[in-house]
């Protein structure tokens, strides 16, 4: 039988070809021109290649961003997954506790991301919200508004409320789907509890903690809104992360260039992160 | 190492059983000696997966005891009972090597290193798994892992039994062979008391000293592999043990004499052994006479205990012909030997008397 040689299919291609640039593509070609032009109006511009990209690796408060965002993901990180996992070995497996467990670390997940902010500026207030009296009446010294510290703790307090469900359920998932045959198997060689979550819970979860970690490592690397709500980058620049230090530079400020190309090493940073954390995993499987 | 005894066994998986059928293990009292190798087969859903977790002490029985050695052991956690058990699928600990996963049993009850090694060294040498002690267990083929998964089994040396639930479902046919022989000689060495569980005839017969076979959660007969072909004690036993399974007659009964099918084979009466259809006179209810294909025997003229039959069809299967005959209104399969001459038609067929059973509602009368 003769082949048909025939190349019409590539126009096959050309919807999707569309798609992306339309949603990607030449978005990003619009930060990509205004990182390398100063761009005053239609008709005045001015080429100056790399200079943006000079200025903004030397800006000292964005090193402050940097460090304080890598800090932030670190600290969520540290404290989402150890929780995330213990909680769902806590968790009832049959019964109808599990509905109410799931429904109940379910809700967090819904709330939109200003709402969040919100709820944690009112709750944590120390002279009318709940948690800020409570505080405070318990003797500490407490303001998020004024104390760096207390800011932090705020924020951290405040994702770990918003996020850790994700991680839960996530390993929740991983825990059910481990086969009865391997408790039965480990009970019967006599392992302790720490064994059998050192050596069958823990590989077995594997997995999902590599697309937990991803995810939240990713998210929180690009939070925004709650912090921006909650304490509005303060006290100073003490919870001022790489997003919010962004839109001061492109909407506050209106300093297009720089934040062009702070956008691009931005993305980039992402990428490269999502990256390495792949090609780990999938060395690390081998 | 231990006696196992069954006292008033029973297990149902409903909170409330009501019935009889709620129950997927019917009341029984058993006893597995010390260092016997057995063997329970049934069909799949017929409880002995159930009955092998009640030994093991993964599951709480619903009523009766188990004791080891006589000590009751049934509020016991597997781990105080110190049973081994390997697993129909492989369960291995895949972060693990090989090495360590032989050797996770030992370390959880705090052995000696010198000791765990010299155990692992052997059952590798044992299982032929040496060359992969270093490799991690993850990346390994069904066939390994549950290799490792049986070594796991092996090498505690004092514990009171090893349970298997049918551990070769996933070996290649021709390993299946070689492990069963591998078992036999891990038996002959340390004399544990070794139960397997499974529902291939085929291994049950070739592994076990004793077979046990059960049927909807009871035990319905023990013995060895040739008492359960010779004498089969329920109609269940006869065509789930051999291949084809045994011929059931209906029959009656005319003083010491048996008639197949009332009034058709008025002629031609059988002769049982020991006075068996004489007892079987008063009893009520159906009667069959039991024979197995191998043992009944195709003439071309009128013997002793010989009915008129009519050959319908021969299949020659290589090693022997299986034949079809029609007798009375039954169709009976005779297993024949290669050399005899079979041809399509009138023939006799002969029933030995001590190898032709009978029958009450399904019982062997005895």
């Amino acid at each position: 039988m003769n082949k048909i040689q025939n190349n019409k299919a590539w126009f096959l291609v050309l919807p999707v070809l569309l798609l992306v640039a339309f949603s990607a593509i030449i978005p990003l070609m619009t930060v990509v021109n205004y990182s390398v032009q100063d761009i005053f109006g239609p008709e005045n511009r001015l080429w100056v290649g790399s200079e943006w990209f000079k200025e903004i690796l030397a800006d000292e408060r964005l090193h402050g961003a940097f460090g304080r965002q890598l800090l932030f993901s670190a600290l969520i990180l540290l404290i989402e997954v150890p929780l995330g996992i213990a909680i769902a070995l806590c968790m009832p497996v049959k019964g109808r506790w599990v509905s109410v467990c799931l429904i109940l670390l379910a809700l967090p997940l819904l709330v939109p991301f200003n709402v969040v902010g919100t709820i944690w500026q009112l709750f944590s207030r120390v002279d009318i919200g709940l948690g800020g009296r409570i505080i405070d009446a318990l003797g500490f010294d407490y303001n998020y508004t004024a104390s760096s510290f207390d800011a932090w703790i705020t924020v951290l307090v405040m994702d770990v409320w918003h996020w850790t469900s994700l991680l839960v359920l996530l390993c929740y998932a991983g825990l059910l789907a481990i086969p009865e045959a391997y408790y039965q198997a480990a009970s019967i060689d006599g392992a302790s509890r720490w064994s059998v979550f050192r050596h069958i819970q823990l590989p077995r979860l594997a997995n999902v903690l590599v697309i937990g970690v991803l995810l939240r490592f990713m998210d929180s690397f690009m939070i925004y809104a709650e912090p921006f709500v909650l304490t509005g980058g303060g006290p100073g620049n003490a919870t001022t992360f790489l997003s919010q230090y962004l839109t001061t530079m492109a909407v506050g400020q209106f300093d297009l260039g720089p934040a062009a190309a702070f956008s691009l090493i931005y993305f980039l940073v992402i990428l490269l992160s999502c990256w390495l954390f792949y090609t780990a995993v999938d060395h690390g499987s081998r | 190492m231990a006696e196992i005894r069954l006292q008033q066994l029973a297990h149902s998986y409903h909170n409330n059983p009501d019935s009889e059928s709620d129950y997927a293990l019917k009341t029984c009292d058993y006893l597995w000696e010390d260092g016997g190798a057995y063997a329970l087969l049934g069909p799949s859903g017929c409880g002995k997966t159930t009955l092998l977790k009640i030994i093991s002490g993964l599951l709480q029985p619903s009523q009766g005891k188990v004791l080891f050695d006589g000590v009751d052991v049934t509020a016991q956690s597997p781990r105080q009972r110190n049973i081994a058990q390997v697993f129909q699928f492989p369960v291995i600990y895949d972060a693990m090597s090989v090495y360590d996963n032989l050797a996770f049993p030992l370390r959880n009850r705090k052995l000696a290193a010198a000791a765990i090694d010299r155990r692992v060294q052997e059952v590798a040498e044992m299982l032929d798994l040496q060359a992969n002690l270093k490799q991690r267990a993850r990346g390994l083929s069904a066939d390994l892992k549950q290799m490792i998964s049986l070594g796991r089994g092996l090498v505690r040396e004092d514990v009171s039994a090893i349970l298997f639930d049918e551990p070769l479902t996933v070996i290649d046919p021709h390993l299946k062979f070689t492990l069963r022989r591998k078992l036999k000689q891990v038996h002959e060495r340390y004399r544990h008391t070794l139960i397997y569980v499974t529902h291939d005839q085929g291994e049950a017969l070739t592994f076990a000293d004793q077979v046990a076979v059960m049927s909807e959660g009871t035990i319905l007969q023990v013995g060895t592999p040739q008492q359960l072909f010779e004498k089969p004690v329920h109609r269940f036993l006869g065509h789930f043990i051999g291949s084809p399974g045994m011929n059931f007659l209906d029959c009656q009964v005319r003083q010491d004499e048996v008639v197949i099918d009332g009034h058709l084979m008025d002629g031609h009466p059988l002769r049982l052994a020991d006075g068996i259809a004489r007892r079987a006179g008063a009893l009520t209810g159906r009667l069959e006479l039991g024979v197995r294909p191998e043992f009944v025997r195709l003439c071309a003229s009128a013997e002793t205990n010989t009915v008129p039959v009519s050959v319908q069809e021969v299949q020659d299967l290589g090693n022997y012909q299986l034949v079809n005959v029609q007798c009375g209104k039954h169709m009976l399969k005779v297993k024949v030997v290669e050399a005899q001459d079979v041809q399509i038609g009138a023939a006799w067929l002969q029933f030995p008397a001590d190898m032709t059973r009978l029958y009450n509602n399904g019982h062997l009368v005895e």
